[in-house]
């Protein structure tokens, strides 16, 4: 009972990487696009912790952290490229 | 206008102490578990990166007064002399050592060599991925 709510959650989650995925290349504007990315990842996080719950594992809780630390980081570049087209200012 | 940033220099003050402290973890991690230089190192160079983000080049070159360009050679140095440590003492190169010590705080520790190649390696790819970022950056 509780592994197959697990495997419904994950195809669940896969579906909805999909149609972000449809939005990250069909969308209309690179902010869709952006929030898009960010979505996949909080997805991906959320698999890895369903995938480490079904395997009886804490290995992957590091991996969680790090892809939140790196979307995070993605997200705000890429924030200040559409603000400003430049990513890394000079000086201020 | 003059940009306002406030949020983003306030969440990275914290964030920034956060990211440094989990990639010395994973770094540290790396001998029994998943981890270690490389991903340490990267990690690290992220964390670099949202402070070039937060702030600016200039800003940034005052506060951290590191060439990274002169930290990846040493890295590659340092990774490159304990390989041939080995090579002192009538093995092949690259043979790792270890040991276990007694140390006051933590009790008994196992000491290895790979630790020193490890620190060439997060070295090398902390200088070679903010070099690599820093570059891409400049466009005039």
């Amino acid at each position: 009972m509780f592994k197959s709510i697990l495997f419904i959650s994950l195809c669940i989650l896969a579906l909805t990487i999909l149609l972000n995925l449809y939005r990250v290349i069909k969308g209309p504007t690179s902010s869709d696009r952006i929030q898009a990315l960010d979505s996949i990842g909080i997805n991906i996080i959320a698999s890895i912790g369903i995938f480490s719950i079904l395997f009886h594992t804490r290995a992957f809780f590091d991996l969680m952290l790090l892809i939140g630390i790196l979307s995070f980081i993605g997200t705000i570049a890429f924030a200040r490229f559409i603000e400003r087209s430049v990513v890394i200012e000079r000086n201020r | 206008m003059k940009p306002n940033d406030v949020i983003l220099q306030s969440v990275t003050k914290v964030a920034v102490v956060i990211i440094f402290t989990f990639s010395i973890y994973l770094f540290m991690n790396g001998h029994h578990n998943p981890g270690g230089g490389f991903i340490g190192g990267l990690s690290t160079a992220a964390a670099v990166v949202l402070l070039y983000l937060a702030f600016d080049i200039e800003k940034v070159r005052e506060n951290i007064r590191i060439d990274f360009k002169k930290l990846a050679a040493l890295g590659v140095l340092i990774a490159v002399c304990t390989g041939l440590g080995g090579v002192l003492f009538g093995e092949e190169f690259l043979t790792q050592a270890f040991g276990y010590k007694e140390l006051p705080i933590f009790g008994k520790t196992e000491l290895t060599s790979a630790l020193i190649f490890d620190t060439g390696v997060a070295l090398a790819v902390i200088g070679t991925a903010v070099n690599i970022i820093l570059s891409i950056s400049e466009d005039r």
